[in-house]
């Protein structure tokens, strides 16, 4: 399940929506990963671009994947403007036992960092800044140059 | 025609080309100045699928989508 919010994440609500979506489904274990803007180099707060066909049949790939594992992935994030220490992503794995839902967090959050078609832009005195310092280029970057 | 999009932070608004493969949508592209560096740095997708490969034919109507680097969370 992918979910797209204007704005910051209502984290309890969001962690707790999937807790009792999940509470019968006979999963061990429930590893959320909550991503909070932090506050450094003086900036306001966060802004989001996201791209959602492309991020969707990314998502659904990587649900695929899991659902070999017997295990299911749901993730949330912000589109628009997010302030310090709100928050702008959620993801997490349900899975029968920890040991993949462990594993599978990280790779899906380190993929989710390089893949996904989502833009990061720095708040500063109501200007948005792209962040491409910090931007990863996705595979295959490069192909029309 | 093709139309070509350019998401996230290039701010440009999309375009109609006259292209049959990704190799002529590169050459028609280079020609803007502005685009040098994005075209550098951007991933490519063709109806939303990315692609690896300029010798894809394009048919009328496709769309083709530049993907700059990315950074969510």
């Amino acid at each position: 399940m992918l979910e797209l919010h204007k704005g910051s994440l209502d984290v309890p609500t969001i962690l707790q929506k999937w807790y009792e979506e999940e509470a019968k489904s006979n999963y061990g274990a429930y590893i959320p990963f909550v991503g909070t803007v932090r506050s450094e180099d003086n900036i306001d707060g966060l802004s989001f671009d996201l791209y959602e066909p492309i991020l969707k049949s990314w998502f659904n790939a990587w649900q695929a994947k899991a659902k070999e594992k017997g295990a299911k992935l749901k993730m949330a994030h912000s589109e628009g403007d997010v302030l310090l220490h709100e928050s702008s992503y959620i993801a997490a794995v349900f899975s029968p036992k920890r040991r993949v839902a462990l594993e599978m967090i990280d790779e899906f959050v380190e993929d989710f960092k390089a893949s996904a078609p989502i833009w990061k832009y720095d708040l500063r005195e109501g200007k948005r800044i792209y962040a491409l310092e910090r931007s990863t280029e996705i595979k295959g970057s490069g192909l029309l140059s | 025609m093709v139309k070509v999009e350019f998401l996230g932070p290039i701010q440009k608004p999309s375009v109609e080309l006259d292209a049959s493969t990704l190799k002529e949508v590169s050459n028609i592209l280079k020609q803007d100045s502005e685009l040098t560096s994005w075209l550098e740095n951007c991933a490519v997708a063709v109806n939303d699928t990315l692609t690896s490969s300029l010798d894809i034919e394009l048919k009328d109507g496709d769309k083709i989508s530049l993907l700059p680097p990315v950074c969510g969370g």
